[in-house]
């Protein structure tokens, strides 16, 4: 049997899911010995060139993590699409948006002057901004288009498989690529590499009915490390995130931050956990909810955190007119 | 062609669906613009089902359930008090208009209540303009 033919790309993203690969250790060898990296731009060789020069589903899987930002990112995706036989959404920006989709709570125009001016490390008296084409000698360059708003990979092209995680477990990293060698995928269009109940149905932590008067920032106590997160006032994204992880971040007695995203049946991860979050609320006076309710200082960002671009409201939805 | 907003009703089956109820046999007219549905509780109400209806193109959704302490349930309609709080502060956060929300108590006696509380949602809403969410036009050309 030849070997397996691999790509790996990062779109907007941290880098951190092509770092991850790395953790498989000495079983990055076992990769590199059934599978042929034709196109992994943090690591290897192999440049966009080849890429389009091969022809239709020469690739046997696409690797693809990150968010699509630009026309780059998308241009990326619709190529190796063109290229895969199998295309993975690899991590939690490629699989519903990720970190960069927090950035859909703003429109382009403020996130450039934030970044190119208002930024206190930042000077620009002529308030200078990058733009696409740009003439010098020898020629021109040109800079990929940002989109108005980070999309997560299955908005742009067909998505195969789904591999959840920020970064994704290394166990399940490799439970991935074994499948790829041995041609033992899933049908298309599933979540590969975690399964479908809450994190909170895996947790070792006690639980109890829970009841709480205030919300408390981490900054400020230790949590109890055999308690439920949720029962002394941290909010943990356990109950509409599916497990799959291992339970990474409870384990270092860290709050659940839903990088796996929601459980099949659930639309809308942010909705879901807001409802479960609010249930807790110890009051019935209107006035005392609202407090409690203010203690949380940024929905949006806790509970969309890795899906906001695939929400039912998606965010910008008071972008200045253009 | 003048603004007629859309707007989402969900009511509870004991209070507020029985309030409306009264408002039609008691013959009384107000704003046609609300799209009623029956839950057994406003306890039932997930946020998914505001945030679906905005996306889906109502321009409003009300939440109407027993007054608190007659909940049938004991506690359903604080519940979606909490909700309903904590969910008009993401809005306010995703760009969407706090007031295109709304909970309201209306019991089974009070059909003029009910009345009362769409027409006054309906004008709000009329001053708010339609609901249209950019998230919805984004291209990606």
């Amino acid at each position: 049997m030849g070997k397996v033919k691999l790509a790996m790309h990062a779109a907007a993203g941290c880098g951190g899911c092509d770092v991850s690969v790395l953790d498989l250790h000495e079983r990055i060898l076992e990769v590199a010995g059934a599978a042929e990296l034709l196109f992994w731009p943090m690591f290897c060789d192999g440049s966009v060139k080849d890429l389009e020069e091969y022809p239709d589903r020469h690739l046997d899987a696409s690797l693809f993590n990150g968010a699509i930002r630009n026309s780059e990112d998308e241009h990326m995706a619709r190529l190796l699409r063109q290229k895969s036989r199998v295309l993975v959404a690899f991590g939690s920006c490629a699989h519903l948006g990720g970190i960069p989709g927090l950035a859909n709570l703003n429109s382009l125009e403020e996130l450039l002057r934030v970044v190119y001016q208002d930024t206190p490390s930042t000077v620009n008296p002529k308030k200078s901004r990058p733009t696409e084409l740009y003439w010098m000698p020898p020629g021109e360059l040109r800079l990929p288009r940002m989109h108005g708003q980070v999309l997560a990979l299955d908005e742009v092209v067909r998505v195969d498989q789904y591999l959840p995680g920020c970064p994704p477990a290394v166990e399940q990293l490799w439970a991935l690529l074994r499948a790829i060698v041995q041609s033992e995928l899933p049908p298309p269009g599933a979540v590969v590499g975690a399964s479908n109940i809450a994190l909170c149905d895996e947790c070792e932590r006690s639980k109890g009915e829970k009841r709480i008067k205030a919300f408390r920032d981490l900054a400020s106590f230790v949590p109890d490390p055999e308690v439920c997160f949720l029962e002394q006032g941290v909010i943990c994204c356990g109950p509409a995130t599916r497990s799959g992880c291992g339970g990474r971040c409870g384990k270092a007695n860290m709050p659940c931050r839903g990088c796996y995203g929601p459980p099949d049946d659930v639309e809308d991860q942010g909705a879901k956990l807001l409802s479960s979050i609010a249930s807790v609320i110890d009051s019935d006076d209107p006035a005392e909810i609202g407090r409690i309710v203010e203690q949380v200082r940024d929905p949006a960002g806790t509970f969309y955190r890795y899906s906001l671009p695939s929400a039912f409201l998606s965010g910008a939805c008071r972008e200045e007119a253009s | 062609m003048s603004f007629e907003p859309k707007i989402l009703g969900i009511l509870c089956n004991w209070c507020s669906y029985a309030g409306a109820d009264l408002a039609g046999t008691s013959r009384r007219a107000y704003a046609p613009n609300l799209r009623a549905v029956r839950v057994m509780c406003t306890g039932r109400v997930e946020p998914t089902f505001v945030l679906k209806a905005l996306r889906s193109g109502a321009d409003g959704v009300l939440i109407a359930g027993c007054h608190p302490g007659t909940c049938h349930y004991q506690s359903g309609n604080h519940k979606a008090l909490r909700r309903v709080t904590l969910l008009k502060k993401l809005l306010t956060q995703l760009g969407v208009e706090p007031d295109r929300v709304r909970i309201e108590w209306v019991s089974a006696s009070e059909g003029e209540q009910w009345a009362r509380v769409v027409n006054e949602l309906t004008e709000r809403i009329r001053k708010l303009g339609p609901f249209r969410p950019l998230s919805l036009l984004r291209g990606t050309g």
